[in-house]
């Protein structure tokens, strides 16, 4: 075991896996020789040489179609998109292309790609680099969407995601990148995607959360106890698929729960678990599904976006209130 | 850049005539009968086609006579094992690759059997986004470049294509990573109603080529043989590692768009139809066999049957084609049946077998 960062657990996982299957190749935007703007693949380069790891002209939607001619051609391809932003130049790539490869031809192609892209709040980057945008691929049948929230996680995520023959939007949350450290296996493991993971067990409120927000709901959860409430803190890990079986079993045990993300109200992955958990357990519920999410306005990037961001607060408050209901 | 280096390839004039003997491409004479073949019987193809279209009995169908020359030469230029990337019109070069005539039926219909192409066949599917197969071919090109295999791809897009951004995002890649690939632009001259020459300022779409850095020609797209050897020396140069090249051909296409409403009428002229038409790439091609005693009335009737008995042929395999069902979609989603699916192919497989 080494305790590493998240970048550093998410450039391990690389390197494992380009060192485990040769077809595996890893390209982008300052990727190579650079070794990312984050340095996520740093030293990659030097290891694995130019023709497995590499730099790519300035274009989302042309990585997006390398990745897909390169994934029919029999290799499994890791494309970076350098900002989440930028998924909107390669969006046909994405839902209109690699997600319905194997539905298209009856299964006669697959799409083994891995989509990994930075993304998330608090880190003051420009316009366009720190939305979440899941809830755009959660929208869109054929494609995992996967977001770690540890390093030993990330690790092994990012090698199930990279071993998948189904494409797989991988997350990463820029504040966890180098914010926490945790324990993680030198040696290849996986971590099973489309499985939620219990982070912090409770009787008396589910908080379903992903990415960054789950550190805010182990805080919020933390700081219930000192009330005597005691919250069940859920990382989706996946959220789409989401773990339905795990959030249900959690809301029969606890009757109350609060959906949080970082992203904006309107639509997405909140809003589609709260409909869900409805559906399957209104009988044991004791008060309405709540959601703890950004305002629905673009992002505000820079100057006000720890306000606008929700925060370890917002859930505490949110709890208290479904738990008066 | 002078425009003379984009002055259209020819070999056969409108009359069956050589003009360019020595750009003659080095085919035997079954060959040429051959490629004659290919077109006529493509041409009936196309004919029963739109008739089975019209009678409600196919789905989504593009219409491609006047583009035989186009489609045929250049397909037949390249190898079995090179791979195709087409559009929603290249539908003969998949046929003449090893895609059964049925199945391109059912891709019409929208039967997912349709896209499961014959084992080894390297082709994807008709692309109905305008452009994506273009970026996909410099995948599939860097692809074959790193497997080292002496393998070429070939896309096809029409007029509007060359206005997509994937378009300039594809040749650039091919040219940046120096791929095996080879983009061929079929100027029929409109994108449904939209005439070539509002889609860009620029004389020809082949000299788009230069911005990528790779070679580009422009061809006579109803002249088979121009087609042909213009694309034979792409082949040539990609698999040699000398790069990709953009050939635009000029061609036309008599019908409509698509069999999906599109009138023709609307934004042509039958003066501008009956121009074309006297450029017909069979006609020029009958002339020049029949020249070369090559060629008769009764061979190409031969063809004509042949063509339609296989059309009938295939309609049969189409209509004995079991239904697809929603349980049979579900499953070909992925892979792997992620749990949401995992649910939902059981309420439909009780939903089907209650049927």
């Amino acid at each position: 075991m080494a305790e590493m960062t998240m970048i550093k657990a998410i450039t391990d996982a690389m390197r494992t896996e380009l060192k485990n299957d040769e077809d595996v190749l890893l390209f982008g935007e300052d990727v190579g020789y650079y070794g990312g703007v984050f340095r996520a693949t740093e030293g990659l380069q030097e290891e694995f040489g130019e023709d497995r790891v590499f730099d790519t002209p300035l274009a989302e939607s042309g990585i997006g179609g390398l990745a897909i001619g390169l994934g029919v051609t029999g290799f499994r391809p890791i494309m970076e998109i350098q900002f989440i932003g930028f998924m909107f130049e390669v969006m046909d790539g994405l839902a209109g292309q690699m997600s319905r490869m194997h539905y298209r031809t009856g299964g006669y192609y697959d799409s083994p790609i891995t989509v990994r892209a930075p993304f998330g709040g608090g880190v003051k980057t420009p316009e366009l680099h720190p939305d979440s945008l899941e809830g755009l691929m959660a929208q869109t049948p054929g494609i995992r969407v996967v977001i770690p929230s540890t390093p030993y996680d990330a690790k092994g995520l990012l090698i199930s995601s990279i071993r998948s023959n189904d494409p797989v939007f991988y997350l990463e949350h820029m504040k966890l990148y180098r914010s926490l450290k945790g324990e993680v296996p030198e040696e290849a493991y996986t971590v099973d995607l489309d499985k939620a993971d219990i982070k912090r067990e409770g009787d008396d409120i589910t908080f379903v959360a992903y990415g960054a927000m789950v550190h805010s709901a182990l805080k919020a959860a933390e700081q219930l106890s000192e009330e005597n409430i005691a919250a069940e803190v859920i990382d989706l890990r996946t959220v789409s698929p989401v773990d339905l079986d795990t959030i249900i079993e959690s809301v029969k045990k606890t009757n109350r729960a609060v959906v949080i993300q970082e992203a904006q109200k309107q639509a997405g992955v909140a809003a589609g678990i709260s409909a869900e958990i409805s559906e399957r357990a209104i009988l044991h519920l004791e008060a309405p599904v709540a959601r703890v999410t950004a305002p629905d306005t673009v992002y505000p990037f820079a100057s006000d976006e720890d306000v606008w961001l929700p925060d370890h607060n917002d859930i505490i408050e949110k709890a208290k209130a479904t738990i008066d209901f | 850049m002078a425009k003379h280096k984009y002055e259209t390839f020819q070999i056969l004039d409108e009359n069956g005539k050589v003009v360019n003997e020595d750009e003659m491409p080095d085919l035997s004479d079954e060959q040429l009968q051959d490629i004659m073949y290919r077109m006529v019987y493509t041409r009936i193809l196309d004919q029963r086609a739109v008739s089975l279209g019209r009678q409600g009995r196919l789905g989504f169908y593009a219409p491609v006579a006047g583009q035989e020359a186009s489609m045929i030469g250049s397909h037949y230029a390249i190898d079995k094992e090179d791979w195709i990337a087409p559009g929603y019109r290249d539908i003969p070069q998949l046929i003449w690759h090893g895609y059964p005539l049925w199945q391109s039926y059912l891709f019409s219909k929208g039967h997912y059997k349709g896209g499961q192409m014959p084992e080894g066949l390297n082709a994807l599917v008709p692309q109905i986004i305008i452009g994506a197969q273009i970026v996909q071919t410099a995948g599939i090109a860097l692809g074959l470049k790193k497997k080292g295999n002496s393998q070429a791809v070939i896309s096809y897009t029409g007029d509007g294509g060359a206005s997509q951004g994937d378009f300039y995002e594809g040749m650039n890649f091919a040219g940046a990573f120096h791929v095996p690939a080879i983009f061929v632009v079929q100027n029929n001259q409109y994108a449904i109603s939209v005439p070539a020459d509002e889609q860009t300022a620029a004389e020809t779409i082949a000299q788009k080529a230069v911005a990528a850095g790779i070679e580009g020609v422009q061809v006579d797209g109803m002249d088979a043989l121009a087609v042909y050897a213009a694309t034979q020396k792409a082949r040539q140069n990609a698999v040699d590692g000398d790069g990709p090249t953009l050939i635009e051909t000029l061609c036309y296409r008599y019908g409509p768009h698509s069999l999906s409403g599109d009138d023709p009428t609307r934004y042509r002229t039958s003066e501008e139809d009956d121009e074309w038409e006297k450029r017909d790439p069979l006609v020029r091609f009958r002339k020049y066999l029949e020249s070369k005693d090559l060629w008769s009335e009764e061979k190409e009737n031969e063809i004509v049957d042949e063509a339609k008995a296989d059309v009938k042929a295939a309609m049969k395999e189409v209509e004995e084609t079991p239904r697809q069902k929603v349980s049979e979609l579900i499953e070909i989603m992925g892979n792997e049946l992620p749990n949401n699916l995992q649910e939902q192919l059981e309420e439909y497989r009780a939903k089907e077998s209650s049927e």
